[in-house]
């Protein structure tokens, strides 16, 4: 039986439905302590007297966490050291001061309340416009330039414009959680529910002062991370681990959700500032793109990912002049982190919303000008990205085509034109939307992986590798890359819980390259093993080592078949090695920051869809009728997995291009840090009609077994709802449809005002 | 039958009898299934959005016959749960022999991180013992995925069969003798008759009474209020009591609001339409009519509907009882006209505001219009920005009567008085409705605040009003 390819159940499916998959904070120990934080009340303000003693006196405090416990470096940044584990600097409200550290949740909670600290108070920077105003940013401005879009904006249309995309809490059912004790050689063990064990190792590691190998990090399973646990898991376990050294106890820290959603960075918050030039046509002569994110108080992985946003902000289009600029902002929130897309959904909702607007200045359709101004394999010059790639294998044009008839595209349109024409006040709208998204870390020496794998004499297989669990189904492909590669059953493969101590120095889950960098990791592990194993069969079966097949648990040759398990051990007699490491790193990208020149990407994923939407025009609400979906997979390692990646990602984008609002008030203070107030979207928000596809034949030579990676793309097929949207918003007339994002109810009514303004002024002006 | 009765203080979980003990009254049946080693049910958020603690009870309908019911553990006191079973995920299969809504999920790839699995399990085992046939979808509004896109869920939950009359699952809907019978462990009370509750809240100190909970537990989990007495509602067949009788249907304060979309169906058109915006099914299971009333909150949505079909409520202490109509209840920002130690025991709606068909009228050409609209970020499980609901009626195309009611409009759920008196009289035409929009847009003040701006709700409260005449007789008239 073939593993690859096949449509299996995750791997931890049977536990996950019966309850009995565990999680970080599901982990008991006798005589666990828990932590709360005493939280700032200010969102920028100095701490002058930090008095901990009332807290001390509540039955059940143990101790309380302050500056003054870490005994190494008190840092917990990702890139630069800039995040101070605890400080006296308040650098956004509801940050923690300290940790009070108790037997129960209610001790330490009361404790806390009862920590009441003094402050200076200062005036915080909120929101980006302030920070550009104030000059306060992370980092020097990034930069790619392609041709002379200054010189052609002078010479042709141009619009101007500015949009706030705004961020998205990664809402993962499960909240931050790590879980620390001293094992029994007085070294730490940590459990995390984290997305990067190494950097989670590194961090807790200086913090206590201590060199790595004294600390070992273990990544059972997440539930859910979408990024936000790629570098904000570090600073939970970090404090778990300070606090069971200074307790010598283990210690629990789990936050609650009101707490995670208070301390944790968010998808990145960004304006765009622009000029487009165009033709008549709507074909883009040229760009000029600034932007700006809030990066919230650290840098974090900001820099990275404004870099995403700026690689990005071509989709899937070749704009032969642009200029884009990226700027981190420094503001008093918390720092904005990793979330699906790394930045790049940002990058594209600038340029989908701007050819909306080209087109519909130039009167036409706004999926003819998008079209019009896809990147082109067939010409010579229109298939190269702004920052120097080749795109190889430009997909779009095959998806969109297949798209637009499976879905009926233009058959719908007829009859959503005479729907808004015949309803006073319910309007409908369609749009669809390409992707097109680069496959690998933007820095370039993360683009490497570990595995081991590891034969027991009875044969059964541990693999270890380096990425983490967190609902993707990565280690269901890994498995499934195992059994293929050894040729036995997925029943013997098991993939162990990552772990620091088995494979060192990882890089992140993230940047949808698990399975990319890892499944080749261990496919080379299982290649070297397989090779030893083919000279063990070749010598029991007596014909040539490049003659031995395994498959289906057997060496085969000809009509001759062995059980795995009886080469193995005749292998462990022999004194073969039965264990291997494997390794990959991806060849051939590369990319010069300053130039703004490179091939950072090994290749791309691609994609399409159409979604249809009804507004009612009287109260802003509205509902998604219908989507269809092609993704581009490559050759699906598990179907039934990218299935789930697909759509998962595009109700998750949907909900952060609608309903998911962040609102901070004036004072710094988010008020929707509860699903009360943050609305994610539910079973009833789905399209009642969701055609999604995998796009067949579509092997990717560069990837492990010809697949393509598929975590984050599909996020930004919802793009297309908000472009429909806008097309129901558009049915009022007006030239340019300025809808915030998100488009909750309020700023679609919004919308359809302005529009409906802008129509009467150019009737009035006949 | 209120004694500390320790012994009595049991129920049963996942088939096994467990006990309060002397554990805090406070806790959350959350708290104590995971405190009992069973960490499958989840905490998503402790305030009842995610889903992720749902747990199936069974508990008896309002004939006495067990019934599961998903509810989310994390708003349910321990307490309630004595003399009714519990089920989580871990309890009706296991990895070697799943349940068939275990099979059906896990082969669909209804689970990716399977955080919120358990929970969506339980929904789903609850519905399909429900007594009817197809699955309801409205059974998993109030379980959150933040991975699948829920797509393989709702396909999983299509596809599966109804339970075989040999599950033992099933069985226990016959054999199960679970009862919500009195009891008093610590400071949670269960009495089973009225005087003995109205005695409990005017002895008891600082006693609180609790309904359904969904209100009240929260202000435990996530504002940490410890409550010295607790006296549960939940017990008491005078406010389990639905009937029609003098003119008026009358409901129960403790009914829980399942039971009015099941029992009512069909009989009240505004509130059957009410049900699919309020809240969720695992809320609807535990929550109140009395409860929502009770907590008088400007943006609770029952309160606005029964305003506009001009509900009476029947207040009731030991010095007795008064009916007084639902208009006069609200004072101001939470505040009602409740005196300490009394409590809602029947909702009054007059049967000819139900709206639904009644000859009589018919034949006096009288015609009826209603209609509610929920406005929020969200279509499902949300709380309003704006809520409305209308009642008009009209003889020979005058109006004779309006009822403008409106909640997230100012610190009460309240009636636009001054817009209904300029319809009245008037005919059901454009003009009368431009006018009646333009005092309507001066009639309240709202408020801005996370949901959404004063200026957002002060343009769409006027237009509720033309969304109502677009939708009766206004599009072609
Ligand atoms: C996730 C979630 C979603 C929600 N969605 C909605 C929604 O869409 N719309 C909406 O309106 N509400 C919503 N609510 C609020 C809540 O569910 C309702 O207010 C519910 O009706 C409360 O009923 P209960 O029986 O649970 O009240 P409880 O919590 O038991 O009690 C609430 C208050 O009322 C008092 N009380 C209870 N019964 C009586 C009585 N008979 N007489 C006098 N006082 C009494 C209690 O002392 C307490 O002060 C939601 C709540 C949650 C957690
Ligand atoms: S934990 Fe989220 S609903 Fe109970
Ligand atoms: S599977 Fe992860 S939240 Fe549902």
């Amino acid at each position: 039986m073939k593993a690859v390819g096949m449509g299996v159940a995750h791997e931890s499916a049977k536990l996950h439905v019966t309850g009995t998959a565990k999680y970080t904070g599901d982990l008991d120990m006798l005589d666990v302590l828990v932590a709360y934080p005493v939280q700032a009340i200010h969102a920028r303000a100095r701490v002058l007297k930090l008095d901990i003693a009332a807290a001390l006196e509540v039955a059940g405090v143990v101790t309380v966490i302050v500056e003054s416990d870490i005994p190494g470096e008190n840092n917990t940044g990702a890139v630069k050291h800039d995040e101070p584990l605890l400080s006296s600097d308040v650098m956004y409200h509801g940050q923690a001061l300290a940790w009070v550290i108790a037997e129960t949740d209610d001790a330490a909670r009361a404790g806390a309340a009862r920590i009441k600290p003094q402050y200076e108070i200062l005036e915080p920077i909120l929101g980006i416009q302030n920070a550009i105003n104030a000059h306060s940013y992370h980092t020097e401005p990034l930069r790619i330039l392609r041709g002379n879009p200054d010189t052609i904006l002078e010479k042709t249309t141009t619009l101007e414009g500015e949009i706030l995309v705004g961020g998205q809490d990664h809402f993962y059912l499960e909240t931050q959680a790590s879980l620390a004790f001293l094992d029994e050689d007085g070294c730490m063990v940590v459990h995390s529910s984290t997305q990067h064990p190494s950097e989670t190792q590194a961090v807790v590691a200086h913090v206590l002062g201590w060199a790595r190998h004294k600390v070992s990090v273990q990544a059972l399973r997440m539930g859910g991370g979408f990024g936000g646990k790629e570098s904000q898991a570090n600073p939970y376990a970090a404090l778990a681990a300070l606090a069971a050294l200074k307790t010598r106890r283990p210690v629990r820290v789990r936050l609650t959700r009101h707490i995670d959603m208070q301390l944790t960075g968010k998808r990145h918050p960004m304006l765009g500032k622009y000029r487009v030039g165009f033709d008549v046509t709507g074909k883009l002569e040229a760009l000029h793109l600034e932007i700006y994110a809030d990066g919230g108080w650290s840098l974090d992985l900001s820099e990275a990912i404004v870099s995403r946003a700026m690689f990005h902000c071509d989709n899937a289009y070749f704009i032969p002049n642009l200029m884009v600029k990226g700027f981190v902002c420094k503001t008093n929130v918390t720092s904005h982190t990793a979330f699906r897309g790394f930045g790049g959904p940002q990058g594209m909702v600038l340029i989908e919303d701007i050819l909306d607007r080209v087109a519909r200045a130039v009167k036409k359709r706004p999926e003819v000008v998008r079209e019009l101004n896809f990147y082109n394999e067939n010409s010579l010059d229109q298939h190269t990205t702004h920052y120097g790639q080749t795109i190889s294998d430009v997909r779009i044009g095959n998806i969109w085509n297949t798209l637009k008839t499976s879905s009926d595209f233009e058959n719908r349109q007829l009859e959503i034109e005479n729907f808004n024409a015949s309803h006073p006040f319910l309007k409908r709208g369609m749009a669809i939307t390409p992707v097109k998204f680069g496959i690998s870390f933007t820095t370039t020496f993360l683009n490497q992986a570990g595995a081991l794998v590891l034969i027991y004499s009875d044969g059964s297989v541990q693999v270890n590798h380096g990425g983490t669990e967190m609902g993707q189904g990565l280690h269901t492909k890994i498995a499934q890359i195992a059994a293929q590669t050894l040729g036995v059953n997925l029943e013997r493969i098991r993939v162990m819980p990552t772990r620091t101590d088995k494979v060192p120095n990882t890089s992140a889950t993230a940047a949808s390259s698990g399975t990319d960098l890892n499944g080749a990791a261990v496919k080379n592990a299982c290649e070297i093993l397989r090779e030893r194993l083919e000279h063990v069969a070749a010598e029991m079966l007596k014909c040539p080592s490049d003659e031995v097949r395994f498959e289906n648990g057997f060496a085969v040759h000809l009509k001759q078949k062995l059980e795995f398990e009886k080469v193995v051990m005749k292998a462990y007699l022999e004194r073969v090695s039965l264990f291997s490491t494997g390794f990959f790193r991806t060849p051939e990208i590369h990319y010069d920051k300053v130039a703004g020149r490179g091939e950072p990407f090994r290749y791309f994923a691609w994609g399409a869809s159409v979604s249809e939407v009804e507004i009612d025009s009287l109260t802003g609400m509205w509902h998604l009728r219908r989507s269809d979906i092609l993704h581009d997979c490559g050759d699906s390692i598990n179907p039934l997995v990218d299935r789930g990646q697909v759509e998962g990602g595009f109700v998750q984008g949907m909900g952060w291009l609608t309903m998911e609002e962040l609102v901070w008030d004036d004072t710094g203070k988010l008020r929707t840090f509860a699903p009360s107030t943050y609305k994610i979207p539910t079973l009833a928000d789905i399209p009642l009609e969701f055609h999604v596809s995998l796009l067949p034949r579509a092997t990717e030579e560069k990837a492990v077994f010809g697949s393509k990676a598929v975590g984050e793309p599909p996020l930004m097929l919802a793009i297309s709802v908000r472009e429909a949207l806008k097309d129901a918003i558009s049915s009022f007339g007006g030239l340019e449809v300025k809808l915030a994002a998100p488009s909750t109810p309020e700023a679609i009514l919004d919308a359809i005002e302005i529009v409906k303004d802008a129509a009467r002024e150019i009737v009035m002006s006949l | 039958m209120t004694g500390q009765d320790q012994t009595a203080a049991n129920f049963s979980l996942n088939g096994i009898s467990v006990s309060l003990g002397a554990l805090d009254h406070n806790t959350t049946l959350l708290n104590f299934i995971r405190a009992s080693g069973l960490t499958g049910t989840k905490e998503g958020c402790s305030e009842g959005d995610c889903g992720a603690c749902t747990v199936a009870v069974l508990t008896p309908d309002a004939s006495g016959k067990p019934k599961y019911q998903a509810v989310n553990a994390c708003l349910m006191l321990a307490g309630m749960a004595v003399g009714l079973e519990v089920w989580t995920s871990e309890g009706i299969g296991q990895p070697e022999a799943l349940h068939a809504v275990q099979a059906a999920m896990s082969s669909a790839g209804g689970s990716q991180c399977g955080y919120c699995t358990p929970g969506f399990v339980m929904s789903m085992f609850s519905e399909t013992y429900a007594d009817h046939l197809e699955f309801d979808e409205a059974a998993l509004v109030g379980n959150l995925c933040r991975c699948t896109g829920y797509r393989p869920i709702r396909e999983a939950a299509h596809a599966l069969p109804k339970p075989k009359a040999n599950d033992p699952f099933f069985e226990r809907l016959n054999t199960s003798s679970v009862s919500k019978s009195a009891f008093s462990v610590n400071g949670f009370h269960r009495p089973d008759h009225l005087p003995e509750a109205l005695r409990l809240l005017e002895t008891l100190p600082n006693a609180r009474m609790i309904a359904g909970g969904t209100d009240m537990a929260l202000e435990i989990t996530t504002a940490f209020k410890r409550f010295e007495n607790l006296i549960s509602l939940e017990g008491i067949p005078e406010l389990l009591e639905i009937r029609e009788v003098e003119g008026f249907l009358e409901i129960g304060a403790g009914v829980s609001l399942s039971r009015l979309e099941t029992e009512l169906r069909g009989r009240v058109p505004l509130l059957d339409e009410l049900w699919t915006w309020f809240a969720s099914r695992q809320i609807r299971n535990r929550a109140t009519l009395g409860g929502n009333l009770g907590t008088a909150s400007p943006i609770g949505d029952a309160p606005v509907v029964l305003l506009a079909l001009e509900a009476q409520l029947v207040l009731s202490s030991i010095q007795g009882e008064r009916t007084v109509p639902l208009s006069d209840y609200f004072l101001g920002y939470r505040k009602t006209l409740l005196r300490t130690f009394e409590l809602i025991k029947t909702i009054r709606i007059p049967i000819e505001n139900l709206g639904t068909i009644n000859p009589a009228h018919e034949l006096a050409s009288k015609q009826y219009l209603q209609a509610m609209y929920k406005i929020a970020k969200r279509g499902h499980d949300d709380i309003s920005t704006v809520m409305a609901a209308f009642h008009l009626e009209m003889e020979n195309n005058l109006v004779t009567k309006a009822r403008l009611a409106f909640g997230g409009v100012a610190a009460i759920p309240i009636r636009a008085l001054e817009t209904e008196k300029t319809l009245i009289g008037q005919v059901w035409n454009r003009v009368a409705i431009d006018k009646a929009k333009k005092v309507l847009a001066l009639e309240f003040k709202p408020i801005s605040d996370a949901r959404a701006s004063a200026s957002y709700r002060a343009r769409i409260i006027p237009n509720l009003l033309e969304k109502f005449w677009l939708e009766n007789t206004g599009v072609n008239a």
